[in-house]
């Protein structure tokens, strides 16, 4: 029997909102430059300042914070490097577009439940040479774990350092989310995790706050990253901002209720299934369950030949399923690890989504 | 996204009977097929998707092609993961990689290394095959519900009175049964080798009717994890320090020369012997891992009649070897004219093998392989001790 795909990989890309695709389709026939003078690049700018000013008010900050980017690991590059050569610190389970520039012996560790050791910062804190940035994302990708942002972000501020915060997997999922409630200085947004296109993120800036450019060139961006900027897509990135603002309080409760109904399913048919940081405060869309005895990518195949489409851990450029170093931080054996897929839902997950899921997770173990 | 319409359902059927690929009607049943990203698989992967199989394309990753990241993982996929994947989306199947790095490092790398420091000569390809593809791939070909698992090796698989059968290639130049001889008929039950009865030009004809771009891809001659076949570095790096430099003897335990480790010799092997003013040209007799020795002698000094196997494999009549042993005709290396023997079984899965003729270089860790004509009755890996003893 031929049944429709089942979609429950929202973390890693949310499927395209309706607003945002319109948007797109309108924003195609818009031939300006947004630097331009004339009529066209005017209405091209329009679109841009539209967007800048959705993406503004999902973040709880004035558009002229807002710095468009070619996507989060852009902004979050733009966001390490940008303050400067001082020290850097971060958690063990940052995504790779942040661990990459943090030295290993800067990055933090983590609890069982994956959430940041606060002993640890603090000493680190204490012996770093100088000030420098700290970056904490508000919740991981994998387990959807919440990290201690504003608490640690005061501690940071208070030595003089700067906080990056990469908000990614946030916006719809936590509200009110704003960055003046986490005090952090930077924080990088995606358009493809909440309904927009990838291929644009941005990286919020605090007012006072001088970065240099990765990309030099023309003065886009406020001089803080060139080039002619991506309208479609940042258009796309706005119109899906606003369908976020729009959805409100509600869409979280929604999206709890999917996953608790999830995580009943699954611990109905399996007694053993493991759900990771469970007992952390957490996202209300993203569940990380360890099966009891096939490993991840056997599960990954089995439920994509079979039409429903997971991950485990980050996503892989090469397909292949890697180990997952953010549960190897939670103190998980590489056994365990292996063996823990992630279901995140989103806006397009309905009741039925979520059970096809369980069902044939259920029928993985009867064999 | 494909954007062309899946070969299965477009191709027309006679390309099977017109050049003999070997595959029964699928009829829906699922078939995982080993992609490697040569043109081998990528044509095993077609034939089976135009013969009605449900096609799952999985790729092992082994090695990390020195692509690990600063972070020390790795994420990156070779060209051939690559060009596997462009060929299952070409056939409209789906393809996964399986990450096989630990097993292949420790079942085929680690033990390719120690079996040339222990003075033997491996065969790393039967390893990966008992290991890592019929062991790991065939689970994992179960655990999603496939009936079969097909490769894209040049042997063919009869079913007899006794079950599965295992025959060569039928084209002698790209025969490969000689890899295959470690494989149990549990096994064989459940693999498939739909090029069997192809040669190499019915294969590239096939992949460019497929319109794979991988038709004319190059073939590699060098084991997988040794680029250039340099073994000797490989070995150095997985085991430092066990390349110890030592004497060149003769029968007598003269000194003749050094050597520089006995990982660079092999029985039989004449070249790269830095001895000068023997009365006659000198060749391997035996490599002594213990005082680091390459012991030489004479040509006429190489020939054996008499040597022993290990882990012997049947696949011949019977659920075991005759007790009173089996004519047969055996080939002790791949590329080696199968000469007649008698084999006879030992205790602990050995056997004893008996040439009707000396033959020159056999080497301890190579594989013996039994034949009656094209049919593959088993083999086992030449021994040390029954060596010297012959």
């Amino acid at each position: 029997m031929e049944t429709a795909a089942v979609y429950l990989d929202h973390n890693a890309t949310a499927p395209l909102r309706p607003e945002a695709a319109a948007a797109m389709r309108a924003a195609l026939d818009v031939a300006g430059n947004p630097s331009s003078v004339h009529g066209h690049g005017r209405r091209a700018r329009a679109l841009v300042e539209d967007a800048r000013e959705a993406v503004a008010a999902l973040a709880g900050v004035p558009p002229a914070w807002v710095v468009f980017t070619g996507s989060g690991s852009e902004a979050n590059a733009l966001a390490l490097t940008g303050p400067g050569d001082g020290p850097r610190l971060c958690t063990a389970v940052e995504h790779d577009s942040v661990l990459r520039w943090v030295a290993p012996d800067g990055h933090l560790p983590v609890d069982a439940d994956g959430v940041l050791d606060r002993g640890a910062l603090a000493g680190a804190l204490a012996a770093a040479p100088a000030p420098g940035l700290l970056s904490l994302m508000r919740a991981n990708n994998e387990t959807g774990v919440l990290q201690p942002v504003a608490e640690a972000a005061a501690v940071a501020r208070a030595a003089g350092w700067r906080v990056h915060c990469d908000a990614v997997q946030a916006p719809g999922r936590l509200v009110p989310f704003d960055m003046g409630s986490l005090g952090v200085d930077l924080m990088t947004l995606s358009a493809h995790k909440l309904g927009g296109p990838a291929g644009v993120g941005a990286l919020i800036v605090a007012d006072g706050l001088t970065l240099a450019p990765l990309v030099r060139g023309g003065g886009q961006e406020r001089g803080r990253r060139a080039g002619t900027e991506n309208l479609i897509g940042i258009a796309g990135f706005g119109a899906a901002a606003r369908a976020v603002l729009d959805a409100g309080a509600d869409e979280p409760v929604r999206l709890a209720a999917l996953r608790d109904r999830l995580e009943t399913g699954l611990r109905a048919c399996c007694p053993g299934a493991v759900v990771h940081g469970a007992d952390a405060a957490r996202l209300p869309n993203t569940t990380c369950v360890g099966h009891p005895a096939l490993g991840a990518d056997i599960q990954l195949m089995r439920l994509d030949l079979a039409g429903v489409s997971v991950s485990a851990g980050a996503a892989c450029s090469s397909g292949k399923v890697a180990s997952s170093h953010v549960l190897q931080a939670m103190g998980l054996d590489a056994a365990a690890a292996r063996r823990a897929i992630r279901l995140s839902v989103g806006w397009s997950t309905t009741d039925s989504d979520v059970d096809r899921l369980v069902a044939l997770w259920g029928r993985t173990l009867a064999d | 996204m494909r954007t062309e319409p899946a070969l299965g359902a477009t191709v027309a059927r006679p390309v099977l009977d017109d050049l003999g690929a070997d595959v029964e009607p699928g009829r829906g049943r699922r078939a995982v097929v080993a992609m490697s990203g040569g043109v081998d698989s990528s044509v095993t992967a077609g034939v089976l998707a135009d013969a009605g199989w449900e096609v799952v394309g999985l790729t092992m990753q082994l090695t990390d092609h020195g692509q690990a990241t600063p972070g020390g993982r790795t994420c990156c996929a070779g060209q051939d993961i690559h060009d596997a994947r462009r060929v299952a989306d070409r056939l409209g199947v789906p393809h996964y990689v399986l990450d096989y790095e630990g097993a292949f490092r420790r079942d085929v790398m680690d033990r390719f290394a120690d079996s040339y420091v222990r003075g033997e000569t491996p065969v790393p390809c039967v390893l990966c095959n008992q290991t890592v593809k019929f062991r790991d791939l065939l689970g994992a070909a179960r655990d999603l519900g496939a009936d079969v698992l097909a490769t894209g090796h040049y042997v063919r698989r009869r079913v007899g009175p006794d079950g599965a059968e295992l025959w060569r290639g039928a084209e002698a130049g790209k025969d490969q049964s000689y890899f295959l001889f470690a494989t149990t008929r549990d096994q064989l039950d459940r693999l498939r080798f739909p090029l069997g009865g192809l040669d190499k030009a019915r294969t590239r004809a096939l992949a460019a009717r497929y319109g794979l771009a991988v038709a004319d891809k190059a073939e590699s001659q060098d084991i997988c994890f040794v680029p250039g076949g340099d073994y000797a570095r490989v070995v150095e790096r997985l085991r430092p320090g066990a390349l110890e430099p030592g004497d060149i003897v003769d029968t007598e335990g003269r000194v003749l020369g050094r050597h520089a480790g006995i990982i660079h010799y092999t029985v039989g092997q004449r070249r790269g012997l830095a001895i000068g003013g023997t009365a006659e040209p000198m060749y391997v007799l035996r490599l002594d891992p213990v005082r680091h020795r390459v012991v030489v002698g004479p040509k006429a000094a190489l020939g054996r009649t008499v040597f022993t196997i290990r882990a012997v494999n049947w696949l011949g009549a019977g659920a075991a070897m005759p007790a009173e042993g089996v004519r047969v005709r055996v080939k002790i290396r791949n590329t080696f004219d199968p000469v007649p023997a008698t084999v006879a079984p030992l205790a602990d899965d050995r056997a004893a093998v008996t040439l009707d003729d000396p033959a020159r270089g056999i080497s301890p860790g190579q594989a013996c392989v039994f034949y009656d004509d094209a049919r593959v009755l088993g083999g086992g890996w030449i021994e040390r001790d029954g060596h010297r003893a012959a």
